[in-house]
């Protein structure tokens, strides 16, 4: 566990820095604290699993994060920026330029093609439609989707929505894609697939990659497991053997054509 | 982040559920439709009615004899004698706001042309009676001042007349009879239709005032019923009004205390009085027509509030992916925007449709004004953005958590 105290000012690197983070629900009269206090620093280009049980905390450190929502007290910067006093269009920008999102229920838009959900924060951030298709492109041929730009969701397997979903939280070159349970709505072949392409992403384009799960065999794939109880990090550690999702899908028996 | 972009996605959006979409519609379609059909009704009524005004002059007065008591009972207007030739001369003398003036001696006899009679109604009026009516002589011409003088025994007939008593025949120049005197038709009046309380207005003869007087009434001179005057112009006649009761009082030697015994009516006012008339029933029309459109809006309101419900899960992505509060309120706002706007055109189409159905089969007049079709656009635009906004603000106001969390 790291003592907020001794973190060095000069962090040459700290995409994240969170200090002594509370944040207090009121649910009716009664006030739940969901965050003690919790300080954590990340830096640019490291996997970071977050693990803990349910209403330990780990999802509201999530919200924070992701700059869903603020702290009821502390310090919140972002590349830099103090992002824990701005109001909700402010937050939007933020998460519109600096934030991805990977959710487990993929959360693609409906009824709305591939390529358009991908072009989705582009939308946002005001960038033209030509440069937005090509961006969109860009992104969907990273995840290996290149030839599915116009299918619905629908028309998608989990997995293949996962991967337009990662091509989406990577479209707008963010400085961190929040990872909730991705791999919570998936089998083992497809969950070590997004896996493989997250930890490629991290590895070739330094992207920094923050992970909820609560599958330790997952978070074995991260570079650090924070671990959250009561409101409080319990145990900061680096991944002593980290595994390599490509080589867990070399080691798999040939697979029956899942998803593809 | 662009407007056509934000159209963009309020489009595909409405066009996810065509049948929903198309039945909110439906509410804005009839209620414009209803506003620019019953406001054409209204519109085209009062369009005739200021038509058949200023067919008859609406710079004309009419100065009638007054009141006359008998015995203690009012004989009503026009009872008393009051009103004399030398009134008339008097009146085109000595008032320069007055354009034209002509005596009216009303009669009315059964008038013969070989083995064909009819019942017709005689006015007598002097030369000037087609400028004061602005009513032109069709084929040959209008009896001049010298047969006024004179009481000459000619007859201009009104188109109804003409017809009856000559059916496929030039009158001008016949003679016909007259309470078995013979009278030259000098001309043919052109045909002016019905009369605002649907009189047949050619079913008329014109005769010189004097003939009547002399030649048509009984042993008695009648004096004038009344006189027709114009003024030089529409401002000019209610100066001319004043005028000419200065000067009537004066000739009549009536004292400051009393009242007129006669009475000058502009037939400005009566114009004004029947706009207004007609300007109630259209509104009264177009508020009832109106009431649907509210009922309309209601209706996407009541939709969009819906699709926000629905949609709880895709506001929760878009908040996510970077959408600002206000971006997500334009877009509903886009929405429903949009649902009133198309409602409205079409309605604008149908309305026009329905509109031109009453004057075809009913044979209504109606007007179809680009006021009306811009104010119920403009009212169904409204409707849109008042009935839009509540649902548009909720979906903007979710808790980008929630909404992801949604169900």
């Amino acid at each position: 566990m790291i003592d907020p105290v001794h973190i060095p000012e000069s962090a040459p690197d700290a995409v994240i820095r969170l200090e002594r983070i509370h944040k207090i629900y009121k649910m009716g009269e009664v006030e739940v604290h969901a965050l003690h206090g919790a300080s954590l620093r990340v830096n640019r280009g490291e996997f970071v699993a977050i693990m803990g049980p349910s209403g330990s905390g780990k999802s509201t450190m999530m919200n924070i994060i992701g700059c869903l929502d603020r702290p009821t007290k502390g310090q919140y910067l972002l590349d830099g920026q103090d992002v824990s006093k701005l109001n909700k269009a402010q937050l939007a920008d933020i998460r519109n330029q600096r934030v991805g999102f990977v959710f487990q229920s993929f959360n693609l838009v409906p009824r709305t093609s591939a390529i358009e959900n991908v072009e989705l924060p582009l939308l946002y951030a005001g960038v033209g439609s030509a440069e937005r298709l090509r961006r969109a492109r860009e992104a969907l041929a990273i995840v290996g989707l290149a030839d599915r730009g116009k299918n619905m969701p629908n028309q998608l397997s989990g997995g293949q929505q996962q991967r337009v979903a990662i091509a989406r939280s990577l479209v707008n070159d963010p400085s961190i894609v929040l990872a909730d349970e991705p791999t919570g709505a998936l089998d083992t072949r497809t969950s070590i697939e997004v896996m493989e392409i997250l930890q490629r992403l991290n590895r070739e384009r330094n992207l920094t990659i923050i992970l909820v799960t609560h599958e330790p065999d997952i978070a074995q794939y991260a570079t650090r497991v924070i671990h959250f109880r009561d409101g409080r990090i319990r145990r900061d550690e680096p991944v002593a053997n980290r595994k390599d999702a490509a080589q867990a899908l070399r080691e798999l028996p040939p697979a029956e054509e899942d998803d593809e | 982040m662009n407007f056509l972009a934000i159209l963009k996605i309020a489009m595909r959006a409405l066009g996810r559920n065509k049948m929903r979409s198309a039945l909110t519609m439906l509410g804005i379609i009839i209620g414009v439709g209803a506003v620019i059909a019953m406001v054409s009704v209204g519109q085209g009524a009062q369009r005739m009615v200021q038509d058949q005004i200023s067919s008859m002059g609406s710079n004309m007065l009419y100065v009638m004899p007054g009141n006359m008591m008998q015995g203690g009972a009012s004989m009503g207007l026009g009872a008393a004698s009051t009103l004399t030739d030398e009134d008339v001369i008097a009146i085109q003398r000595e008032i320069p706001t007055v354009a034209h003036v002509s005596p009216v001696v009303n009669s009315s006899a059964q008038i013969v042309f070989g083995n064909q009679n009819w019942f017709v109604r005689i006015q007598g009026t002097n030369e000037q009676f087609p400028d004061i009516r602005n009513w032109k002589v069709q084929q040959g011409e209008f009896f001049n001042e010298a047969d006024v003088v004179s009481g000459s025994r000619v007859i201009v007939l009104g188109k109804t007349v003409a017809d009856k008593l000559f059916p496929g025949m030039d009158p001008v120049g016949q003679t016909i009879r007259v309470r078995n005197l013979p009278f030259r038709v000098s001309g043919v009046l052109e045909a002016k239709g019905q009369s605002m309380v649907g009189q047949d207005q050619d079913d008329t003869a014109i005769v010189p005032y004097t003939t009547v007087q002399r030649k048509l009434a009984g042993r008695t001179i009648p004096a004038i019923s009344q006189a027709m005057v114009t003024g030089v112009s529409e401002a000019g006649s209610k100066l001319a009004q004043n005028q000419i009761t200065d000067l009537l009082r004066q000739r009549h030697k009536i004292g400051p205390t009393e009242s007129d015994d006669f009475m000058v009516r502009n037939m400005a006012d009566v114009a004004a009085t029947s706009a207004q008339l007609t300007t109630i029933m259209t509104l009264l029309l177009g508020s009832i027509a109106a009431i649907s459109l509210i009922v309309g809006g209601i209706g996407i309101m009541n939709i969009m509030l819906v699709s926000v419900t629905e949609r709880t899960r895709e506001i929760g992505i878009r908040m996510a992916v970077g959408a600002r509060p206000n971006y997500i309120r334009l877009q509903f706002l886009a929405e429903s925007l949009m649902l009133s706007l198309m409602g409205g055109l079409i309605g604008i189409l149908i309305g026009g449709s329905i509109s031109r159905g009453i004057s075809g089969f009913l044979g209504w007049p109606t007007l179809v004004s680009s006021l009306s079709v811009l104010i119920s656009f403009g009212f169904a635009t409204a409707i849109g953005i008042f009935f839009g906004y509540y649902p548009a603000h909720k979906a903007a106001a979710l808790d980008p958590i929630e909404a992801l969390r949604y169900e």
